[in-house]
């Protein structure tokens, strides 16, 4: 309460008090600090000059498990902001929340905001649509994970760094020579259950869980211990134990060794572009995510991480109309052309992509447009259109902890996987009996 | 000897009682009461739904082999963190009691850290001992010992229980010492003059007298070991690698404020209190036995 108050006396004194009067204030939560909270500040700004009936609050409300938090306990306390910024994550949460949030399409064909739910890239939608294909919450931040490549480190151990990586059969040998050469952090990974299970999944057209990933009912069970999956996970254990895959925590900690140069290669979000470009002092490149060749001749789309943005039940419909201006805003092709590039997510909007391209921003920074080509080669399949699982971050704090069985060689991947498979589903139960 | 004072009448004795009771009221019995309440549900996150499951929070958990490991790893935990945090207080007490000057100094410097609060440890000591810019990890590594609790089980609980017990080693120590200060010369000196050298006065005159402030600091820092220190867990090895450091009240925080499964969360609070109960009067049944007033 006190800090809409003070939110509105700012804007107040910002503005001329007829206008401040005449506005509508739009309160929108989001998880983003340093250079991305400014690239937000930016873009609320920019929307809130750009006219003069309504007025964007922006708040940053801490990390993406806070944010959600925040958003959660405001709600049960009659204090929602119009806009909640939710990781990907939450989706399953946020989706079963009905009576708790306001569906994007249906904001949207409120409001009378221009909205056109084809323009936006399949793989990155399809995580937050119905199976119907109605828009439930609007994609903000969307990355994919590609394989970032330390040239100098190949190079010091003797490897070509132009070296085919395209594949794990590829890099395992690669990570054979780059071992042989004296190298110390042949591979490093960020997010492991994302990059090495849940995308590697989606990459290979497996099901990482039954009922099209739960997009089709809440009685789904994980799959994730099946043969590629398991086989996987394998090869990285094998690789762990020779100290070919080193392994420094279940967060992106990895990026810290190998921006500082000490790793060769390094699975990561395409996100990792901006902190990699400005801190690395080596040559570097990105790849494709690798593939298993004998499981597939050609991978399937990857599929993403990042947030959403979600619009919460309880308010004025003029101030939907103001969130439904505001969120045709940042789908506007030059905003989401301006993000893409200053950040390395993807545009969310094939017509942001094409700008970029126009724009020559693609041959000005080789590898930018990787990410996009991985995720929209192919249409996406039932289990490549992404994951909707409840309870999911504690889920993931499962497989977490299983992976770090296999690491240590303590259980072999098989065992992990049957155990994260049991432990997980046990929580998919209840997550299915607290929302029926 | 027991004094009593009598009140005449029942206003006065209730006015001065008032305080504590509604403190205790309002932040301990209000929340410990919806706890209780709120495990027998499975409530969705946002509260508009809940479904009520009788004792089915607890059969989930106590079903659950991980959650029953927890209980072992609460213990191994709560007991490091009481002895690393007393013994090394009782150790820095008696030096600061034996200076003359300087000890003002001392004292003061040993308090400091109780002044940190428990998260802002955690990535201190995770600071230290991180595993790729640790100063002390550096120095294990120029010794030959490869650091690395993000894989190895006992060194993540060594840095949890140390990082855990660090602040609370001032606050043991002020306790230790205020005791030490008010244990009678006279008794101390007519032992020496019959020729007990410093550490039998020690162990048969100053440590008995010491009991009654052991006892209530051992019960304290058991309280702390159970429920403060997931501030600590959560900064430095969020409960891992696999489980080794997941304790109870740290997965009460997890499963509560991260997964947002406030059945569970609640029920767990609620075998967390039973668990501390029943510990404190084991503690007041059998160790307060052995304690001199």
């Amino acid at each position: 309460m006190k800090k809409r108050f003070f939110g509105a006396l700012a804007v107040a004194t910002a503005l001329s008090p007829v206008a401040a009067m005449a506005q509508t204030e739009v309160q929108f939560w989001h998880a983003f600090t340093g250079r991305l909270g400014d690239l937000v500040k930016a873009q609320v700004e920019e929307f809130n000059a750009s006219q003069d009936e309504f007025v964007v609050v922006e708040s940053h409300k801490g990390n993406y498990s806070e944010t959600l938090n925040a958003g959660i306990a405001a709600f049960r306390a009659g204090e929602q902001p119009h806009i909640l910024m939710v990781f990907e994550v939450g989706t399953a949460t946020m989706m079963s929340a009905e009576g708790a949030i306001k569906p994007v399409y249906e904001v949207m064909a409120e409001s009378g905001a221009s909205f056109d739910p084809d323009a936006y890239i399949g793989a990155v939608k399809g995580y937050y649509t119905t199976t119907d294909g109605d828009m439930l919450s609007l994609p903000f931040n969307s990355s994919t994970p590609v394989l970032w490549v330390n040239r100098d480190a190949m190079e010091a151990a003797g490897v070509d760094p132009d070296t085919d990586l395209s594949t794990w059969e590829k890099v395992g040998e690669v990570l054979d020579q780059l071992k042989a050469g004296g190298e110390e952090c042949p591979l490093v990974t960020a997010w492991q259950s994302w990059v090495h299970l849940e995308n590697m999944s989606a990459y290979h057209d497996v099901p990482f869980a039954s009922k099209d990933n739960g997009f089709a009912g809440l009685d789904t069970e994980l799959m994730l211990n099946g043969p590629v999956q398991v086989a996987h996970l394998s090869a990285m254990g094998d690789w762990a134990k020779d100290g070919k895959f080193i392994y420094t925590g279940r967060r992106n900690e990895g990026g810290a060794n190998f921006r500082a140069g000490e790793c060769a290669l390094f699975t990561e979000s395409s996100a990792g572009y901006a902190g990699i470009s400005s801190e690395a002092e080596f040559d570097f490149d990105v790849r494709p995510l690798p593939y298993w060749e004998g499981v597939t001749a050609e991978p399937q789309n990857t599929i993403i991480g990042g947030a959403s943005l979600w619009v919460m039940e309880g308010h004025d419909p003029e101030a939907y109309k103001g969130v439904g201006e505001f969120l045709s805003f940042l789908s506007s092709s030059d905003v989401q052309a301006n993000w893409h590039q200053n950040t390395g997510y993807l545009p969310i909007t094939a017509e942001a992509g094409d700008a970029t391209r126009a724009a020559g921003f693609y041959e000005d920074n080789p590898g930018t447009d990787i990410a996009v080509i991985q995720m929209t080669a192919k249409e996406p399949t039932a289990n490549s259109k992404g994951l909707r699982l409840g309870s999911f971050d504690q889920i993931r704090g499962i497989i977490d902890e299983e992976l770090e069985a296999i690491w240590s060689g303590d259980k072999t991947a098989q065992e992990a996987m049957d155990s994260a498979k049991e432990r997980g589903d046990a929580l998919l139960r209840r997550f299915e009996s607290a929302n029926q | 000897m027991e004094k009593r004072v009598t009140f005449r009448g029942w206003l006065l004795p209730l006015l001065l009682i008032a305080p504590q009771v509604i403190v205790s009221a309002i932040f301990f019995f209000y929340p410990a009461a919806q706890a209780i309440w709120q495990s027998l549900f499975i409530p969705d996150p946002f509260g508009l739904s809940s479904q009520f499951v009788g004792l089915g929070n607890f059969e989930f958990l106590l079903s659950d082999k991980f959650y029953r490991a927890s209980f072992l790893t609460t213990a191994i935990f709560s007991t490091l963190v009481t002895l690393c945090s007393m013994i090394p207080a009782l150790f820095l007490a008696v030096i600061a009691d034996r200076l003359i000057k300087g000890s003002g100094v001392y004292r003061t410097l040993l308090i400091w850290p109780y002044a940190v609060a428990p998260a802002v440890a955690g990535v201190l000591w995770l600071f230290m001992f991180n595993t790729r810019v640790g100063v002390v990890s550096w120095y294990l590594g120029q010794l030959g010992y490869d650091w690395n609790h993000v894989l190895n089980d006992a060194e993540a609980m060594g840095l949890v229980v140390v990082a855990s017990a660090w602040g609370r080693i001032s606050y043991n120590f002020l306790f230790f010492f205020a005791a030490l200060q008010s244990v009678p010369k006279s008794v101390i000196e007519a032992a020496a003059i019959d020729g007990a050298h410093f550490w039998r006065r020690f162990f048969t005159i100053v440590l008995p007298l010491l009991s009654p402030t052991a006892f209530f600091l051992l019960v304290v820092n058991v309280v702390y070991a159970f429920f403060e220190t997931f501030g600590v867990i959560h900064t430095i090895t969020g409960g891992g690698p696999q489980q080794a450091t997941t304790i109870l009240v740290y997965k009460v925080f997890s499963d509560g404020f991260v997964g947002q499964d406030l059945g569970s969360s609640s029920a767990q609070s609620v075998i967390l209190l039973i668990v501390v109960g029943l510990l404190t009067v084991i503690q007041f049944k059998y160790v307060e036995k052995r304690v001199h007033y």
